[in-house]
């Protein structure tokens, strides 16, 4: 049987900043299997981006495994495509530029890399801004040139904290058909935060709910919505069902 | 858009010609022998008159002015980045770095006379030593403000630390490199006035200095004059080069043609 692409068995993470340790992780259990949509949702504060910087390889965790791909061993950097919660593009790039960034890292011979950003842009409907430069831009534009940025470094597995949190609904609602489409056509496998229960059921496969800190998870839930997924079927009784019974649990949560 | 920009300097010229006029009238009113104070339109005058003279002293000056700024550009860079890589090193040499601007460089001239004598070397030293420190001070603070979060997702695409600095922390230390090397071109004109001061074979200091044992107060004030234009084009040649280098500074879209 091939490997989940993500496997996370008891992770933890304690922070010793200062006298006393910060518990912030408590023994997560998750995986994403490949080509899933796999959604991350708890109180604000809970601990959800530490554990995305852990999957990134950017921090460590206190105890547990992280295995990409049935690697528990080697560097996870690099082997995802990570996208913060800003946009953080460079403003000294054009569109083009910030997209090539991860191949950049990667020493991809510039001509190549140009013409895969071009593709890119062309495809996902950015070509007119290529050559701008990220000043100019709306914010939703700015986090669709970041989500192609990610996508360009990584299409495989794609670690998405909150990209869409700072938007109006309705730019909020077009980026995330724009990402179910970006989705589909890469086959990728995505793991996902939010705090928005919607947003959540609208793009996800299965949906992890996390306790406040520290975290742990306190409900896994399977979306078995029909694909390709449309915002009216947040009206259809199950997502309807589904949304209230995990509003009443975050609210719940918040509050202890 | 040309005309605006200039507007925009209407108040300060409205108040430089009146300052100006009233200099020229009280001159001229007698209430000071223009021996001692020389009005403006003398000054000007002496400085058309003796342009010959002082514009070779003027390219001595500028000559060590950017050879000093040239310096300071390079050993302003290699230590802020020296600065950026090491914490240790940070710990070590910014302290010294501060201390190193508390040394009066007006009691420092005569003794590099003394130690590396009457050439340009001494100039370019002093001069140098005054730019190096904005330089180097503002492009260090730049290299650190990088923010963490972008740091991450270099290394979150498995970056090294020299890809960071290269791609993320140079590019955006630009803008405070030049905000440096503005401060250092005001300051580099009067560095170089200094060296020469104390003595030199030419240059505007020691021409100053000629002037004032001859009595000739006005070709004093006519090198002043040569000095301050020189430090304002020379800042405005750094404003300039930044706007050039840095178009995404200024909000600028370029249209590059896809080739």
């Amino acid at each position: 049987m091939e490997p989940a692409k993500l496997l996370v068995q008891g992770v933890s993470k304690v922070f010793r900043d200062g006298r006393k340790p910060l518990d912030t992780l408590a023994a997560i259990d998750l995986f994403v299997n490949a080509g899933e949509f796999v959604t991350v949702i708890g109180p604000s504060g809970c601990g959800k981006s530490t554990l995305f910087n852990i999957v990134a390889g950017v921090d460590q965790p206190t105890s547990g495994i992280v295995a990409i791909d049935g690697d528990a061993q080697g560097e996870r950097a690099g082997k995802s495509g990570y996208m913060p919660q800003q946009p953080l593009l460079l403003p000294w790039r054009t569109v083009e530029e910030n997209i090539m960034l991860g191949l950049d890292v990667r020493r991809l011979p510039r001509k190549k890399a140009e013409r895969e950003a071009y593709e890119l842009l062309k495809r996902f409907g950015l070509a007119d801004f290529a050559h701008h430069y990220p000043a100019t831009l709306s914010g939703g534009m700015r986090q669709r040139v970041a989500l192609l940025r990610t996508v360009l470094f990584n299409s495989s597995f794609l670690l998405l904290d909150e990209p869409f949190g700072a938007l109006d609904a309705l730019t909020r609602l077009s980026l995330q058909m724009w990402l179910l489409d970006l989705w589909q056509t890469f086959h990728s496998s995505v793991l996902f935060i939010t705090h928005d229960v919607r947003e959540a059921i609208l793009l996800s496969d299965r949906i992890y709910v996390l306790s406040a800190r520290p975290a742990r998870v306190l409900r896994v839930v399977e979306v078995d919505l029909p694909r390709p997924r449309r915002s009216e079927q947040l009206a259809l009784e199950q997502a309807v069902r589904l949304e209230q019974e995990l509003t009443t649990l975050l609210l719940k949560e918040q509050q202890s | 858009m040309k005309l605006r920009w200039l507007a925009g300097y209407g108040p300060a010229f409205v108040l430089g010609v009146t300052l100006l006029a009233f200099w020229e009238l009280y001159v001229r009113a007698g209430q000071i022998s223009s021996q001692v104070l020389p009005s403006p339109t003398a000054i000007i005058q002496a400085l058309i008159e003796h342009w010959d003279v002082i514009s070779i002293h003027t390219m001595q000056t500028l000559l060590e002015t950017v050879l000093g700024m040239a310096v300071a550009i390079v050993f302003g860079l290699i230590l802020a980045i020296t600065l950026e890589i090491s914490r240790w090193s940070r710990r070590a040499v910014y302290p010294l770095l501060v201390i190193s601007q508390t040394i009066p460089i007006i009691a420092l001239a005569p003794l590099l006379l003394i130690w590396f004598g009457i050439d340009l070397g001494p100039k370019v030293f002093v001069v140098a030593l005054y730019c190096f420190f904005p330089i180097a001070v503002a492009c260090a603070d730049g290299l650190a403000d990088a923010e963490p979060e972008l740091i991450n997702l270099l290394k979150s695409m498995h970056a090294s630390r020299w890809q960071i600095l290269w791609l993320v922390r140079l590019p955006g230390a630009m803008p405070s490199f030049f905000s440096g090397l503005r401060i250092a071109a005001t300051y580099g004109v009067t560095g170089a006035i200094f060296g020469e001061y104390v003595g030199a074979y030419q240059g505007l200091g020691i021409y100053m200095q000629l002037s004032v044992n001859s009595h000739a107060i006005v070709l004093v004030f006519a090198a002043i004059l040569v000095t301050a234009v020189l430090s304002l084009l020379l800042f405005g040649l750094v404003s300039l080069i930044e706007r050039i280098a840095l178009p995404w500074y200024h909000g600028t879209v370029i249209e590059r043609k896809l080739s």
